[in-house]
């Protein structure tokens, strides 16, 4: 399996991303690549990462620019076929501006740039990302952001969809309101698209893959083990 | 010939830039001030004979997300 990583000028988190699917990839010889966004082919990849940073220094809005960049009708096209995309943090502001996802991703109601460790519990309907980790498991995480609250013009539907499948919670599990870091709608902190394929979140599983790092820990692994797990046809769940 | 933009938080949606800006002209004496909402304003040149059609549309396709904000076009 290779995950194409789509770098943007201004993009900080594509090597991250790409180290973080070497550590966690590397043993079942898989990986990642780096695509320019002025490509327009995203070449023989099984899935796609929008990675963190300030594509276009965040100009106009977060993510505004990016999602036209010229690989984005590559990527569009890959998600309409069912092709399982990540996008993590600024690669979920452009995947909301490139109409990958709904919602929009506004300003922190605390007008701060919140960067710390936040809980996410896991849930909803199954996703590449997702579908190898028990629901209800909450994952520790980072989170680096300014523009992070999601809104969503009919999130009740979102909801009853099971569309929302990562929430802020405190580390004990519980959706308290002090556990949402940044104001946004049902504490959500990620979200899929109707198919299920395409997932965003704010929190960044990449930065948790090596417990030397402290912080997150590891727990961001299970995302791409799932994503590994689900294409190689593996029902069993992560147990780790 | 100059086509004005601008591209404003749908009402509902909570503007802590806003509310930031609203405190700290309270503590400047500005007792009045009962609210402050901050949006942009863009210009656009364009040609002339440029309708306000093409302008709505910029809006919807990139000036404004129109998720959470709303636009008026002045030509």
């Amino acid at each position: 399996m290779k995950l194409g990583i789509i770098r943007f000028p201004g993009s900080n988190c594509d090597d991250d991303a790409l180290d973080a699917l070497e550590r966690v990839l590397a043993s079942a010889g898989l990986g990642g690549t780096i695509v320019w966004h002025k490509d327009h082919e995203l070449g023989a990849v099984d899935g796609v990462i929008l990675p963190g940073g300030f594509a276009y220094g965040d100009y106009l809005r977060a993510g505004a620019m990016a999602a036209h960049s010229p690989i984005m009708a590559a990527v569009k096209a890959f998600a309409d076929r069912g092709g399982p995309v990540l996008a993590i943090c600024n690669g979920f502001q452009i995947a909301c501006e490139a109409g990958l996802l709904e919602g929009a991703l506004a300003r922190n109601d605390s007008l701060k740039f919140e960067c710390r460790d936040v809980w996410l519990r896991i849930e909803g309907r199954p996703t590449p990302f997702t579908q190898a980790i028990p629901a209800g498991r909450v994952l520790k995480m980072s989170i680096a952001h300014a523009q992070g609250r999601y809104l969503h013009p009919d999130v009740d539907r979102l909801e009853a969809e099971g569309r929302v499948v990562f929430r802020y919670v405190t580390a004990d599990g519980e959706a308290a309101g002090a556990a949402n870091p940044n104001g946004s709608q049902r504490s959500i902190a990620g979200v899929t698209n109707a198919a299920g394929n395409v997932v965003g979140l704010m929190p960044h599983p990449e930065r948790a893959v090596e417990a030397l790092l402290g912080g997150g820990g590891e727990d961001g692994r299970a995302l791409f083990l799932s994503a590994l797990a689900v294409k190689r046809g593996e029902p069993a769940r992560i147990s780790s | 010939m100059k086509a004005r933009v601008y591209v404003t938080l749908k009402e509902g949606v909570l503007d802590p830039q806003g509310q930031a800006v609203a405190k700290t002209l309270g503590r400047l004496g500005f007792n009045e001030v009962e609210g402050v909402r901050i949006g942009k304003y863009i210009e656009v040149e364009v040609g002339d004979g440029s309708t306000r059609e093409r302008v709505e549309e910029m809006c919807k396709k990139l000036l404004a997300n129109t998720v959470i904000e709303n636009f008026r076009v002045e030509l």
